[in-house]
């Protein structure tokens, strides 16, 4: 198991370092953060001494090299834009935010996408079971952002139940994290009811009913922890879907997140802080995956090998 | 084939996807007007079987008095061409390096599936986002994007099934008889792989349809005064309490379209291949 662990480590070491170069090499070759800086009546004198104050006249090789070492110590550089406050604080401040959203879609996804796929698979060929995959179908057929704002018209300006945006109180989360949820629900939901059906038809299913346990703990108990395995393997493509949710759904709602910080970052071309941003959320991506990873080769022992 | 068409399901999603591929082939012949162009005397009104609208512009007018369903039409264009490009692109590419990698094995195989793990374990819509902000939007930049994030599925499903066409005695014989590595992957591996690729090609329609509206909603989709339904949608969001047609219809276009195309993939997969819904993301 450790062997494993250290295995994956080391290949998410790998992803991350690709991953920098890709983001600080893109950074380099396009735009011109000099430019952003300047104001009109700059001299070429003025654009040398910040071109020089950035480290932008050494080598790339050069300049990727400080721009690891001072990463490893947390340093990632400075905003460009306004107040020039350190990239890695402002991720930091942003990050509780993203993180309440991404758990609350989670809890969102487990707690109806789990149920609604075991009764659709008990209840299979009823209307309970059409209705649990037409909604399913629906619900990953809908565009997230549209699906938000969508919610938002009913729920905050027909019917004035919820606000439309806005950050601190429970209130404020509800929205984003049904539109970000109800994609991942319907996903749990088809991935618990194939495999819910393939386990109530097998042996030890029939073996536990002969013993005479209830229907409920033969479905709740012995079927549906054999049908979590997939749902776990699902998880990979649930931080992924988290990830581009954030981005768009914390755009709509207006979310002090980390989403939204990476789309203002990039969009005013804010190179530190779209590399600080875009490399916590691979490091948070992988660190799920990893978690996943360690979950399922615990569970079942063929991963390992 | 007669079969599927008996399930209603299917049957409807067919149709709708091809009316929308029509639509979208024809759609400057089919559009009642110009997408691009607008009255601002006829600005922001609504569906036609609303007070004040018309027939004239069914699904109403947007800020600048473009016509909705025109814009919608030639969306379709836009969102169906970057759809084929992508996957044809993506398809292509990844399905290739699949191939080799399963045909050749040793490191040539180790070598292109350590870059699909990669490409699968960082997040690409970053990357796609990254990418679309500083080369700017353009068509070609947006199939670039949608391509990166997708060629490693392919790859991957290539690989597997190449493995287990490899396996067989006639890839042998072939060999034995002279045929080149070349000529192997192309006429013996390629027919017996493409079946499942085409079905893993249309689960990814719906997919690419919401990947190319996001990016659009988002401002790096394909520039305007072009019509993408992202963009229609993300112009639309700041009238939604005052004009909702300008947001609601667009929405509704992505998800009849990744509806039908999520409906046929489902339905191939099951009669072609049942153990690939298991990897169903």
């Amino acid at each position: 198991m450790l062997a494993f662990i250290l295995r994956r480590s080391a290949e998410m070491l790998v992803a991350l370092i690709l991953m920098s170069m890709i983001v600080f090499a893109l950074g380099r070759v396009t735009g011109d953060p000099v430019a952003l800086l300047l104001n009109e009546y700059a001299t070429e004198q003025d654009r040398a001494e910040i071109t020089r104050q950035l480290g932008l006249d050494k080598p790339l090789v050069t300049q990727y090299t400080i721009f690891i070492g001072q990463a490893l110590q947390g340093d990632l550089g400075t905003s460009v834009s306004g107040d020039r406050r350190s990239a890695v604080e402002l991720v930091m401040e942003r990050l509780p935010a993203s993180l309440q959203l991404a758990a609350a879609a989670l809890a969102i996804s487990v707690i109806i996408g789990i149920p609604l796929g075991v009764f659709a698979a008990v209840k299979r060929g009823t209307w309970v079971d059409i209705g649990a995959r037409i909604g399913a179908l629906l619900g990953q057929s809908v565009p997230v952002f549209w699906l938000g704002i969508v919610l938002m018209y009913f729920f905050s300006v027909t019917l004035g139940w919820l606000p439309t945006s806005g950050y601190g109180e429970w209130r404020h989360i509800v929205l984003p994290a049904l539109s970000m949820g109800l994609f991942t629900v319907a996903a749990i939901a088809r991935l618990v009811r194939v495999s819910m059906i393939d386990a109530l038809s097998s042996e030890y299913i029939k073996l536990a009913r002969i013993k005479g346990l209830s229907e409920t703990a033969v479905v709740w108990k012995h079927a549906l922890r054999n049908s979590l395995l997939p749902v776990l393997t699902y998880m990979g493509a649930f931080f992924a879907t988290m990830i581009t949710g954030a981005v768009v759904i914390e755009t709509v709602f207006a979310w002090p997140g980390i989403g939204r910080l990476a789309y203002e970052s990039i969009l005013n071309r804010d190179f530190p802080v779209m590399q600080a941003v875009v490399l916590t959320m691979t490091l948070l991506f992988m660190l799920a995956n990893l978690c996943v990873d360690i979950a399922y080769a615990g569970l079942d022992p063929r991963i390992r090998h | 084939m007669k079969a599927l068409l008996r399930q209603p399901a299917f049957a409807i999603a067919l149709s709708v996807g091809v009316v929308l591929t029509i639509l979208a082939i024809f759609a400057p012949w089919v559009a009642p007007h110009n997408p691009m162009e607008g009255d601002l005397l006829e600005r922001l009104m609504p569906p036609a079987w609303q007070d004040g609208g018309s027939w004239q512009h069914a699904l109403g007018t947007d800020v600048l008095g473009r016509d909705i369903l025109s814009r919608l039409i030639h969306g379709a264009r836009v969102s169906l061409a970057v759809c084929a490009f992508a996957i044809v692109l993506a398809g292509g590419i990844g399905s290739l390096l699949g191939i080799i990698a399963g045909y050749f094995g040793g490191l040539v195989d180790s070598l292109i599936m350590r870059v699909v793990d990669l490409a699968i374990s960082l997040p690409m819509i970053l990357l796609a986002l990254l990418f679309g902000v500083l080369f700017g939007p353009s068509f070609i930049n947006i199939v670039i994007v949608i391509s990166l994030v997708l060629w490693s599925q392919f790859a991957r499903m290539a690989r597997g099934e190449t493995l287990k066409v490899r396996a067989n005695d006639y890839i042998d014989l072939a060999r034995s008889a002279g045929a080149s590595s070349f000529h192997i992957m192309m006429h013996h591996v390629l027919p017996n792989v493409a079946g499942s690729l085409i079905v893993l090609a249309t689960l990814q329609v719906g997919t690419v349809i919401i990947m190319e509206a996001s990016l659009s909603f988002l401002g790096v989709g394909v520039p305007p005064p072009l019509p993408a339904w992202g963009s229609m949608i993300a112009e639309g969001r700041s009238y939604v309490v005052s004009a909702w047609w300008l947001c609601i219809f667009p929405g509704l276009a992505v998800m009849l379209t990744v509806l039908a195309a999520n409906i046929l993939g489902d339905t191939l997969t099951d009669e072609l291949n049942p153990a690939l819904r298991e990897g169903r993301r």
